[in-house]
Protein backbone atom coordinates (compact mmCIF):
# COMPACT_ATOMS: atom_id res chain seq x y z
CA UNK A 1 0.00 0.00 0.00
CA UNK A 2 0.95 3.32 -0.80
CA UNK A 3 2.63 4.92 2.59
CA UNK A 4 2.16 8.28 2.16
CA UNK A 5 -1.70 7.81 2.05
CA UNK A 6 -1.29 5.12 5.03
CA UNK A 7 0.42 8.25 6.79
CA UNK A 8 -2.25 10.64 5.92
CA UNK A 9 -5.12 8.39 6.72
CA UNK A 10 -3.45 7.42 10.39
CA UNK A 11 -2.99 11.19 10.65
CA UNK A 12 -6.39 11.66 9.50
CA UNK A 13 -7.79 9.40 11.99
CA UNK A 14 -5.93 10.82 15.15
CA UNK A 15 -6.65 14.33 14.27
CA UNK A 16 -10.61 13.09 14.11
CA UNK A 17 -10.01 11.54 17.46
CA UNK A 18 -8.09 14.90 18.89
CA UNK A 19 -11.51 16.90 18.31
CA UNK A 20 -14.06 14.38 19.22
CA UNK A 21 -11.87 12.81 21.96
CA UNK A 22 -9.72 15.44 23.40
CA UNK A 23 -11.78 16.65 26.18
CA UNK A 24 -13.24 13.17 27.28
CA UNK A 25 -9.51 11.69 27.65
CA UNK A 26 -7.95 14.40 29.53
CA UNK A 27 -10.66 14.96 31.63
CA UNK A 28 -10.24 10.87 32.63
CA UNK A 29 -6.65 11.29 32.79
CA UNK A 30 -6.75 14.11 35.09
CA UNK A 31 -9.82 13.64 37.03
CA UNK A 32 -7.99 11.52 39.80
CA UNK A 33 -5.06 14.02 41.24
CA UNK A 34 -6.02 16.87 39.83
CA UNK A 35 -2.82 17.56 37.23
CA UNK A 36 -4.14 19.02 34.22
CA UNK A 37 -0.26 19.80 32.88
CA UNK A 38 0.66 16.44 33.67
CA UNK A 39 -2.49 14.68 31.89
CA UNK A 40 -2.23 17.14 28.53
CA UNK A 41 1.51 16.21 28.24
CA UNK A 42 1.02 12.55 28.48
CA UNK A 43 -2.28 13.36 25.92
CA UNK A 44 0.05 14.84 23.64
CA UNK A 45 2.55 12.41 23.69
CA UNK A 46 -0.02 9.59 23.16
CA UNK A 47 -0.87 11.43 19.81
CA UNK A 48 2.47 11.79 18.87
CA UNK A 49 2.72 8.25 18.99
CA UNK A 50 -0.08 7.46 17.10
CA UNK A 51 1.06 9.50 14.40
CA UNK A 52 4.37 7.16 13.85
CA UNK A 53 2.56 4.35 15.04
CA UNK A 54 -0.79 4.29 13.29
CA UNK A 55 0.66 3.99 9.93
CA UNK A 56 2.83 1.37 10.33
CA UNK A 57 0.43 -0.98 12.20
CA UNK A 58 -2.72 0.15 10.72
CA UNK A 59 -5.68 2.52 13.25
CA UNK A 60 -6.90 0.75 16.02
CA UNK A 61 -10.16 -0.55 16.48
CA UNK A 62 -10.49 1.61 19.49
CA UNK A 63 -8.22 4.80 18.68
CA UNK A 64 -9.76 6.31 21.88
CA UNK A 65 -8.67 3.13 23.70
CA UNK A 66 -5.50 3.57 22.43
CA UNK A 67 -4.53 6.88 22.94
CA UNK A 68 -6.27 6.62 26.88
CA UNK A 69 -3.63 3.31 27.47
CA UNK A 70 -0.36 5.16 26.29
CA UNK A 71 -1.28 8.45 27.48
CA UNK A 72 -1.85 6.05 31.30
CA UNK A 73 0.88 4.04 31.02
CA UNK A 74 2.99 7.79 30.23
CA UNK A 75 1.67 8.88 33.25
CA UNK A 76 2.64 6.29 35.36
CA UNK A 77 5.69 6.40 33.98
CA UNK A 78 6.49 9.53 35.35
CA UNK A 79 5.12 9.20 38.99
CA UNK A 80 7.48 6.17 39.15
CA UNK A 81 10.75 8.39 37.81
CA UNK A 82 13.57 9.23 40.36
CA UNK A 83 12.84 12.74 39.25
CA UNK A 84 9.01 12.92 40.27
CA UNK A 85 10.15 10.99 43.99
CA UNK A 86 12.42 13.43 44.61
CA UNK A 87 10.57 16.27 43.55
CA UNK A 88 8.05 15.55 46.26
CA UNK A 89 8.16 14.90 49.74
CA UNK A 90 7.75 11.76 50.65
CA UNK A 91 3.92 11.44 51.92
CA UNK A 92 2.99 14.72 50.33
CA UNK A 93 2.64 13.86 47.02
CA UNK A 94 -0.92 13.20 45.50
CA UNK A 95 -1.90 9.49 44.79
CA UNK A 96 -0.50 8.52 40.90
CA UNK A 97 -2.95 9.65 38.50
CA UNK A 98 -3.25 6.40 36.91
CA UNK A 99 -7.12 5.88 36.83
CA UNK A 100 -8.61 2.35 36.56
CA UNK A 101 -7.42 -0.30 34.35
CA UNK A 102 -10.02 -0.24 31.88
CA UNK A 103 -8.79 0.19 28.16
CA UNK A 104 -12.17 1.42 26.74
CA UNK A 105 -13.34 5.58 27.42
CA UNK A 106 -16.87 4.76 27.13
CA UNK A 107 -17.35 1.95 29.36
CA UNK A 108 -15.21 4.37 31.97
CA UNK A 109 -17.92 7.40 31.26
CA UNK A 110 -17.58 10.74 30.73
CA UNK A 111 -16.28 13.18 33.36
CA UNK A 112 -15.89 16.05 31.11
CA UNK A 113 -18.72 17.59 32.72
CA UNK A 114 -16.51 17.81 36.83
CA UNK A 115 -14.07 18.83 34.04
CA UNK A 116 -16.59 22.26 33.19
CA UNK A 117 -16.92 22.77 36.66
CA UNK A 118 -13.40 22.49 37.87
CA UNK A 119 -12.74 25.62 35.23
CA UNK A 120 -15.39 27.36 36.29
CA UNK A 121 -14.50 26.88 39.90
CA UNK A 122 -15.19 29.81 42.43
CA UNK A 123 -11.40 29.77 43.46
CA UNK A 124 -10.37 30.14 39.14
CA UNK A 125 -9.79 33.65 38.45
CA UNK A 126 -13.21 34.42 36.36
CA UNK A 127 -11.21 35.86 33.56
CA UNK A 128 -9.29 32.72 32.60
CA UNK A 129 -12.22 30.38 33.30
CA UNK A 130 -13.36 30.46 29.45
CA UNK A 131 -10.20 29.83 28.02
CA UNK A 132 -9.37 27.21 30.63
CA UNK A 133 -12.53 25.79 28.90
CA UNK A 134 -11.39 25.90 25.79
CA UNK A 135 -8.38 24.60 26.22
CA UNK A 136 -8.97 21.19 28.33
CA UNK A 137 -12.68 20.60 27.18
CA UNK A 138 -12.30 21.35 23.46
CA UNK A 139 -8.26 20.86 22.83
CA UNK A 140 -8.64 24.89 21.41
CA UNK A 141 -4.53 26.08 21.02
CA UNK A 142 -3.83 28.50 23.40
CA UNK A 143 -2.43 30.85 20.45
CA UNK A 144 -5.97 30.86 19.23
CA UNK A 145 -7.50 31.65 22.58
CA UNK A 146 -4.99 34.38 22.80
CA UNK A 147 -5.64 35.58 19.63
CA UNK A 148 -9.48 35.64 20.66
CA UNK A 149 -9.03 37.24 23.40
CA UNK A 150 -6.29 39.68 22.02
CA UNK A 151 -4.13 38.99 24.43
CA UNK A 152 -0.08 38.33 23.63
CA UNK A 153 0.30 34.56 23.01
CA UNK A 154 2.50 34.34 25.94
CA UNK A 155 0.79 35.97 28.41
CA UNK A 156 -2.32 33.79 27.81
CA UNK A 157 -0.25 30.71 27.72
CA UNK A 158 1.42 31.89 31.69
CA UNK A 159 -2.69 32.41 32.72
CA UNK A 160 -3.43 28.84 31.48
CA UNK A 161 -0.74 27.57 33.21
CA UNK A 162 -1.02 29.18 36.33
CA UNK A 163 -4.70 28.50 36.71
CA UNK A 164 -3.88 24.65 35.87
CA UNK A 165 -1.43 24.92 38.61
CA UNK A 166 -3.97 26.27 40.80
CA UNK A 167 -6.06 23.75 40.61
CA UNK A 168 -3.58 20.97 40.86
CA UNK A 169 -1.83 22.59 44.46
CA UNK A 170 -5.28 23.74 45.50
CA UNK A 171 -6.80 20.15 44.91
CA UNK A 172 -9.99 21.44 43.13
CA UNK A 173 -12.19 18.37 43.04
CA UNK A 174 -12.74 16.66 39.83
CA UNK A 175 -17.03 16.09 40.68
CA UNK A 176 -19.99 17.35 40.22
CA UNK A 177 -21.37 19.46 43.01
CA UNK A 178 -24.51 17.93 44.87
CA UNK A 179 -27.71 19.26 44.38
CA UNK A 180 -27.83 22.16 47.07
CA UNK A 181 -24.82 23.94 45.69
CA UNK A 182 -25.96 24.06 42.18
CA UNK A 183 -27.61 27.71 42.31
CA UNK A 184 -24.14 28.83 43.33
CA UNK A 185 -21.77 26.70 41.39
CA UNK A 186 -23.78 26.30 38.20
CA UNK A 187 -24.03 30.02 36.90
CA UNK A 188 -19.86 30.62 36.91
CA UNK A 189 -20.39 27.39 34.62
CA UNK A 190 -22.56 29.14 31.96
CA UNK A 191 -20.96 32.63 32.11
CA UNK A 192 -17.74 30.60 31.21
CA UNK A 193 -19.15 29.22 28.27
CA UNK A 194 -21.48 32.13 27.00
CA UNK A 195 -17.86 34.23 27.80
CA UNK A 196 -16.67 32.33 24.51
CA UNK A 197 -19.63 33.35 22.49
CA UNK A 198 -19.46 36.65 24.26
CA UNK A 199 -15.89 37.78 23.08
CA UNK A 200 -14.43 41.31 22.54
CA UNK A 201 -13.35 40.42 19.08
CA UNK A 202 -11.26 43.27 18.94
CA UNK A 203 -8.69 42.71 16.37
CA UNK A 204 -9.30 38.96 15.75
CA UNK A 205 -9.18 36.94 12.28
CA UNK A 206 -12.64 36.27 11.10
CA UNK A 207 -11.67 33.17 11.12
CA UNK A 208 -10.88 32.90 14.59
CA UNK A 209 -13.57 34.61 15.32
CA UNK A 210 -15.65 31.94 13.18
CA UNK A 211 -14.05 28.99 14.55
CA UNK A 212 -14.54 29.77 18.08
CA UNK A 213 -18.46 31.17 17.68
CA UNK A 214 -18.89 27.36 16.90
CA UNK A 215 -16.65 26.05 20.08
CA UNK A 216 -18.65 28.17 21.90
CA UNK A 217 -21.79 26.07 20.77
CA UNK A 218 -20.00 22.54 20.76
CA UNK A 219 -19.47 23.52 24.49
CA UNK A 220 -23.01 24.73 25.26
CA UNK A 221 -24.47 21.67 23.45
CA UNK A 222 -22.32 18.95 25.33
CA UNK A 223 -23.25 20.68 28.97
CA UNK A 224 -26.83 20.39 27.80
CA UNK A 225 -26.03 16.75 27.05
CA UNK A 226 -24.26 16.36 30.33
CA UNK A 227 -26.51 18.45 32.62
CA UNK A 228 -29.79 19.00 31.35
CA UNK A 229 -30.71 21.61 33.50
CA UNK A 230 -33.17 24.34 32.69
CA UNK A 231 -31.14 27.58 32.25
CA UNK A 232 -28.17 25.12 30.86
CA UNK A 233 -30.51 24.01 27.98
CA UNK A 234 -31.50 28.00 27.65
CA UNK A 235 -28.24 29.06 27.12
CA UNK A 236 -27.53 25.95 24.30
CA UNK A 237 -31.05 27.16 22.77
CA UNK A 238 -30.01 31.00 23.16
CA UNK A 239 -26.74 30.16 21.10
CA UNK A 240 -27.88 28.06 18.70
CA UNK A 241 -30.39 30.93 17.44
CA UNK A 242 -27.83 33.86 17.78
CA UNK A 243 -25.71 31.66 14.97
CA UNK A 244 -28.19 30.71 12.94
CA UNK A 245 -28.33 34.19 12.03
CA UNK A 246 -24.46 34.87 11.46
CA UNK A 247 -24.38 35.31 8.33
CA UNK A 248 -26.85 38.05 7.95
CA UNK A 249 -25.83 40.06 9.97
CA UNK A 250 -23.05 42.03 7.81
CA UNK A 251 -24.00 42.89 4.20
CA UNK A 252 -20.79 44.12 2.25
CA UNK A 253 -19.56 45.26 5.56
CA UNK A 254 -22.07 46.73 6.76
CA UNK A 255 -24.53 46.01 9.57
CA UNK A 256 -27.68 44.54 9.33
CA UNK A 257 -29.86 45.15 12.09
CA UNK A 258 -32.08 42.12 13.48
CA UNK A 259 -35.30 43.29 12.26
CA UNK A 260 -34.27 43.92 8.39
CA UNK A 261 -32.43 41.36 8.27
CA UNK A 262 -33.06 38.81 5.47
CA UNK A 263 -34.91 35.61 6.97
CA UNK A 264 -33.30 33.44 3.60
CA UNK A 265 -29.79 33.77 5.38
CA UNK A 266 -30.70 32.31 8.41
CA UNK A 267 -29.77 28.82 9.36
CA UNK A 268 -33.37 27.46 10.07
CA UNK A 269 -32.00 23.85 11.00
CA UNK A 270 -30.04 25.95 14.00
CA UNK A 271 -33.28 27.56 14.59
CA UNK A 272 -35.25 24.15 14.56
CA UNK A 273 -32.70 22.96 17.51
CA UNK A 274 -33.00 26.21 19.52
CA UNK A 275 -36.50 25.76 19.76
CA UNK A 276 -35.98 21.95 20.57
CA UNK A 277 -33.60 23.11 23.64
CA UNK A 278 -35.90 26.05 24.80
CA UNK A 279 -39.16 23.67 24.82
CA UNK A 280 -37.08 21.31 27.10
CA UNK A 281 -35.52 24.44 29.06
CA UNK A 282 -39.19 25.50 29.99
CA UNK A 283 -40.83 22.25 30.39
CA UNK A 284 -39.13 22.50 34.12
CA UNK A 285 -36.11 21.28 35.86
CA UNK A 286 -35.67 17.76 35.38
CA UNK A 287 -31.74 17.05 34.84
CA UNK A 288 -29.74 16.73 38.04
CA UNK A 289 -33.21 15.94 39.98
CA UNK A 290 -33.10 12.64 37.70
CA UNK A 291 -29.49 12.25 38.39
CA UNK A 292 -29.99 12.86 41.91
CA UNK A 293 -33.26 10.17 41.98
CA UNK A 294 -35.53 12.99 43.85
CA UNK A 295 -38.69 11.31 44.15
CA UNK A 296 -40.74 14.16 44.92
CA UNK A 297 -39.58 15.72 41.26
CA UNK A 298 -42.58 17.07 38.99
CA UNK A 299 -42.54 19.45 36.39
CA UNK A 300 -42.80 22.84 36.23
CA UNK A 301 -41.83 24.26 39.06
CA UNK A 302 -43.54 27.57 39.77
CA UNK A 303 -40.82 28.99 42.06
CA UNK A 304 -38.33 28.57 39.33
CA UNK A 305 -38.76 31.30 37.51
CA UNK A 306 -37.01 31.35 34.02
CA UNK A 307 -33.39 32.57 34.53
CA UNK A 308 -31.08 34.88 31.98
CA UNK A 309 -30.50 32.30 29.71
CA UNK A 310 -33.96 31.21 29.60
CA UNK A 311 -35.53 34.37 28.91
CA UNK A 312 -32.62 35.86 26.33
CA UNK A 313 -33.50 32.42 24.25
CA UNK A 314 -36.90 33.12 24.79
CA UNK A 315 -36.49 36.46 23.41
CA UNK A 316 -34.20 35.16 20.18
CA UNK A 317 -36.90 32.97 19.80
CA UNK A 318 -39.84 35.56 19.19
CA UNK A 319 -37.18 37.00 16.88
CA UNK A 320 -36.52 34.19 14.68
CA UNK A 321 -40.36 33.45 14.51
CA UNK A 322 -40.19 35.67 12.23
CA UNK A 323 -39.15 33.45 9.79
CA UNK A 324 -42.01 31.07 9.77
CA UNK A 325 -44.75 34.03 10.60
CA UNK A 326 -43.14 37.00 8.60
CA UNK A 327 -44.43 39.29 11.38
CA UNK A 328 -42.39 40.24 15.27
CA UNK A 329 -44.51 40.17 18.31
CA UNK A 330 -43.71 42.92 20.21
CA UNK A 331 -45.63 42.93 22.94
CA UNK A 332 -44.65 39.28 23.62
CA UNK A 333 -40.90 40.86 23.45
CA UNK A 334 -41.83 43.41 25.88
CA UNK A 335 -42.90 40.93 28.27
CA UNK A 336 -40.05 38.91 27.92
CA UNK A 337 -37.81 42.09 28.35
CA UNK A 338 -39.19 42.88 31.68
CA UNK A 339 -39.17 39.51 32.82
CA UNK A 340 -35.15 39.91 32.29
CA UNK A 341 -34.28 43.15 33.86
CA UNK A 342 -35.43 41.51 36.93
CA UNK A 343 -33.48 38.55 37.22
CA UNK A 344 -30.58 40.69 35.05
CA UNK A 345 -30.65 44.35 35.43
CA UNK A 346 -28.76 45.24 33.26
CA UNK A 347 -27.85 48.39 31.23
CA UNK A 348 -27.72 46.75 27.70
CA UNK A 349 -30.68 45.69 29.15
CA UNK A 350 -32.84 48.47 29.38
CA UNK A 351 -31.81 50.04 26.49
CA UNK A 352 -33.19 46.89 24.93
CA UNK A 353 -36.78 47.26 26.69
CA UNK A 354 -36.74 50.71 25.71
CA UNK A 355 -36.15 49.74 21.96
CA UNK A 356 -38.96 47.65 21.71
CA UNK A 357 -40.91 49.45 23.79
CA UNK A 358 -40.82 51.97 21.27
CA UNK A 359 -41.93 49.63 18.93
CA UNK A 360 -45.48 48.78 21.26
CA UNK A 361 -45.97 52.25 22.54
CA UNK A 362 -44.16 54.44 19.71
CA UNK A 363 -41.12 56.14 19.36
CA UNK A 364 -41.74 59.09 22.11
CA UNK A 365 -42.13 56.65 24.75
CA UNK A 366 -39.05 54.98 24.01
CA UNK A 367 -37.52 57.90 24.19
CA UNK A 368 -39.20 58.41 27.28
CA UNK A 369 -37.69 55.09 29.11
CA UNK A 370 -34.19 56.39 27.14
CA UNK A 371 -34.23 59.56 29.04
CA UNK A 372 -35.07 57.58 32.20
CA UNK A 373 -31.70 55.43 31.97
CA UNK A 374 -29.85 58.56 31.28
CA UNK A 375 -30.83 60.12 34.31
CA UNK A 376 -30.60 57.22 36.58
CA UNK A 377 -26.88 56.31 35.39
CA UNK A 378 -24.35 59.13 34.24
CA UNK A 379 -22.55 56.02 32.83
CA UNK A 380 -24.55 55.96 30.18
CA UNK A 381 -23.74 58.53 28.14
CA UNK A 382 -20.88 56.48 26.53
CA UNK A 383 -23.26 53.64 26.15
CA UNK A 384 -23.02 53.19 22.18
CA UNK A 385 -26.59 51.33 21.81
CA UNK A 386 -27.97 54.22 23.96
CA UNK A 387 -27.12 56.62 21.28
CA UNK A 388 -27.47 53.80 18.35
CA UNK A 389 -31.29 53.81 20.03
CA UNK A 390 -31.84 57.22 20.46
CA UNK A 391 -30.97 57.97 17.03
CA UNK A 392 -33.58 55.68 15.53
CA UNK A 393 -35.97 57.03 17.35
CA UNK A 394 -35.04 60.81 16.74
CA UNK A 395 -34.67 59.61 12.99
CA UNK A 396 -38.09 58.25 13.47
CA UNK A 397 -39.59 60.94 14.69
CA UNK A 398 -38.38 63.21 11.93
CA UNK A 399 -36.19 65.22 14.14
CA UNK A 400 -33.06 65.02 11.56
CA UNK A 401 -30.48 67.39 13.17
CA UNK A 402 -30.79 65.18 16.32
CA UNK A 403 -31.39 62.01 14.86
CA UNK A 404 -27.68 62.61 13.07
CA UNK A 405 -26.18 64.24 15.97
CA UNK A 406 -27.35 60.37 17.99
CA UNK A 407 -26.09 58.41 15.06
CA UNK A 408 -22.52 60.23 14.76
CA UNK A 409 -22.18 60.23 18.83
CA UNK A 410 -23.08 57.01 18.75
CA UNK A 411 -20.39 55.82 15.95
CA UNK A 412 -17.91 57.55 17.70
CA UNK A 413 -18.61 55.35 20.69
CA UNK A 414 -17.50 52.23 18.34
CA UNK A 415 -14.35 51.09 16.87
CA UNK A 416 -16.05 47.96 14.97
CA UNK A 417 -16.07 48.68 11.45
CA UNK A 418 -19.42 46.97 10.23
CA UNK A 419 -21.40 49.02 13.05
CA UNK A 420 -19.63 52.06 11.70
CA UNK A 421 -20.59 52.04 8.37
CA UNK A 422 -24.24 51.02 9.51
CA UNK A 423 -24.10 54.08 11.51
CA UNK A 424 -22.59 56.41 9.05
CA UNK A 425 -25.22 55.51 6.49
CA UNK A 426 -27.83 56.19 8.83
CA UNK A 427 -27.39 59.31 9.41
CA UNK A 428 -26.52 60.31 5.69
CA UNK A 429 -30.57 58.60 4.83
CA UNK A 430 -31.92 60.77 7.84
CA UNK A 431 -33.60 63.71 5.86
CA UNK B 1 -11.00 67.28 18.81
CA UNK B 2 -7.25 66.16 18.89
CA UNK B 3 -6.37 63.82 20.84
CA UNK B 4 -2.90 62.28 21.34
CA UNK B 5 -2.58 58.63 22.95
CA UNK B 6 0.53 57.96 24.46
CA UNK B 7 1.62 54.68 24.81
CA UNK B 8 4.33 54.24 28.17
CA UNK B 9 4.90 50.47 28.34
CA UNK B 10 8.21 48.63 30.08
CA UNK B 11 10.88 48.18 27.29
CA UNK B 12 11.41 44.51 25.92
CA UNK B 13 14.12 42.79 23.67
CA UNK B 14 12.74 40.40 21.03
CA UNK B 15 14.93 37.90 23.37
CA UNK B 16 12.82 38.80 26.35
CA UNK B 17 9.76 38.61 24.43
CA UNK B 18 10.08 35.05 23.84
CA UNK B 19 9.31 33.62 19.88
CA UNK B 20 7.16 34.93 18.07
CA UNK B 21 6.32 37.52 20.70
CA UNK B 22 7.96 40.41 18.10
CA UNK B 23 6.14 39.51 15.12
CA UNK B 24 2.79 39.66 17.47
CA UNK B 25 3.14 42.69 18.28
CA UNK B 26 3.80 43.80 14.79
CA UNK B 27 0.77 42.16 13.87
CA UNK B 28 -1.13 43.61 16.76
CA UNK B 29 -0.05 47.34 15.58
CA UNK B 30 -0.64 46.97 12.28
CA UNK B 31 -4.06 45.76 12.78
CA UNK B 32 -4.53 48.63 15.49
CA UNK B 33 -3.07 51.20 12.63
CA UNK B 34 -5.52 50.06 10.27
CA UNK B 35 -8.29 50.05 12.00
CA UNK B 36 -8.05 53.67 13.16
CA UNK B 37 -7.12 54.59 9.64
CA UNK B 38 -10.20 52.90 7.79
CA UNK B 39 -12.02 54.43 10.84
CA UNK B 40 -10.93 57.88 9.10
CA UNK B 41 -9.83 59.13 12.75
CA UNK B 42 -5.93 58.80 12.31
CA UNK B 43 -3.69 61.60 12.03
CA UNK B 44 0.13 60.49 12.73
CA UNK B 45 1.35 57.15 13.98
CA UNK B 46 4.91 56.79 15.89
CA UNK B 47 6.75 53.94 17.27
CA UNK B 48 9.13 55.39 19.08
CA UNK B 49 13.22 53.54 19.07
CA UNK B 50 13.81 51.68 22.57
CA UNK B 51 14.83 55.21 25.23
CA UNK B 52 18.92 53.60 24.51
CA UNK B 53 18.86 55.25 21.97
CA UNK B 54 17.33 58.54 22.76
CA UNK B 55 19.77 61.74 23.55
CA UNK B 56 18.09 64.30 25.74
CA UNK B 57 19.25 67.92 25.07
CA UNK B 58 19.44 70.60 27.50
CA UNK B 59 20.52 74.22 27.77
CA UNK B 60 21.43 75.05 31.56
CA UNK B 61 23.45 78.41 32.50
CA UNK B 62 24.24 79.08 28.90
CA UNK B 63 25.96 75.73 28.09
CA UNK B 64 24.40 73.25 26.23
CA UNK B 65 24.57 69.57 27.67
CA UNK B 66 23.74 66.66 25.80
CA UNK B 67 22.62 63.78 27.35
CA UNK B 68 22.68 59.52 26.40
CA UNK B 69 19.58 58.53 27.12
CA UNK B 70 16.36 59.48 28.51
CA UNK B 71 15.69 62.16 31.41
CA UNK B 72 14.22 59.87 33.70
CA UNK B 73 15.13 55.83 34.86
CA UNK B 74 11.70 54.84 35.01
CA UNK B 75 10.19 50.97 34.36
CA UNK B 76 7.86 52.17 31.44
CA UNK B 77 9.23 54.32 28.78
CA UNK B 78 7.09 56.10 26.15
CA UNK B 79 6.90 53.91 23.65
CA UNK B 80 4.69 55.40 20.65
CA UNK B 81 2.40 57.78 19.96
CA UNK B 82 -0.65 58.27 17.98
CA UNK B 83 -2.68 61.18 16.69
CA UNK B 84 -6.24 61.16 16.58
CA UNK B 85 -9.50 63.00 15.54
CA UNK B 86 -12.72 62.20 17.13
CA UNK B 87 -15.21 64.38 18.64
CA UNK B 88 -15.05 63.80 22.46
CA UNK B 89 -13.49 62.04 25.38
CA UNK B 90 -15.23 59.28 25.26
CA UNK B 91 -14.42 58.43 21.62
CA UNK B 92 -10.77 58.81 21.97
CA UNK B 93 -10.93 56.38 25.14
CA UNK B 94 -12.93 53.85 23.20
CA UNK B 95 -9.78 53.43 20.64
CA UNK B 96 -7.34 54.27 23.60
CA UNK B 97 -8.23 50.43 24.88
CA UNK B 98 -7.80 49.12 21.88
CA UNK B 99 -4.60 49.67 21.53
CA UNK B 100 -2.26 46.02 21.74
CA UNK B 101 -0.12 47.91 24.64
CA UNK B 102 -3.10 48.48 26.46
CA UNK B 103 -2.56 44.58 28.08
CA UNK B 104 1.21 45.66 29.13
CA UNK B 105 1.43 48.96 29.44
CA UNK B 106 -0.16 52.48 30.19
CA UNK B 107 -1.71 54.16 27.74
CA UNK B 108 -2.02 58.06 28.42
CA UNK B 109 -5.21 60.20 26.18
CA UNK B 110 -3.86 63.75 26.10
CA UNK B 111 -6.45 66.30 24.12
CA UNK B 112 -4.32 68.82 22.27
CA UNK B 113 -4.54 72.27 23.30
CA UNK B 114 -3.90 73.37 19.48
CA UNK B 115 -1.65 72.46 17.02
CA UNK B 116 0.07 74.06 14.03
CA UNK B 117 -1.50 74.50 10.59
CA UNK B 118 -1.07 76.08 7.45
CA UNK B 119 1.10 78.16 9.21
CA UNK B 120 -0.10 79.53 12.45
CA UNK B 121 -1.30 77.67 15.56
CA UNK B 122 -5.19 77.05 15.43
CA UNK B 123 -7.18 78.91 18.47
Amino acid sequence: MDPLTDRTRARAAADAAARASYGRLLALLAARDGDIQRAEDALAEAFERALTHWPADGVPDNPDGWLLTVARNRLRDVYRSAAYRTSVPPGTGPEPAVPPEEADPDRIGDRRLELMFVCAHPAIEAGIRTPLMLQTVLGVEAADIAAAFAVPAPTMAQRLVRAKRRIRDARIPFRIPARPEVPARLPPVLEAVYGAYAIDWRGAAPEVRGSLTGDALTLALLLADLLPEPEVLGLAALLCFSLARADARETDGVLVPLDEQDVGRWDTALIERGEALLRRALAGPAGLRDAHADPGAGPPDPSDPPGRFRLEAAIQSVHCARARTGRTDWPALVTLHRALLRVAPTLGGRVALAAVVARVDGARAGLAALDEIAAADPASGRFQPLWATRAHLLAALGAGDEARAAYDKSRSLTTDPAVRAFLADRSVATG
Amino acid sequence: MRYTILLHYPEMTPEELGPGGWEEGEREFQAYATALDQAGVLLSAEVLQPSSSTTTVAVRDGELRVQDGPFADTKEQLGGTFVVDVPDLDAALVWAQKAPSVQWGTVEVRPSATHFENGAWTR
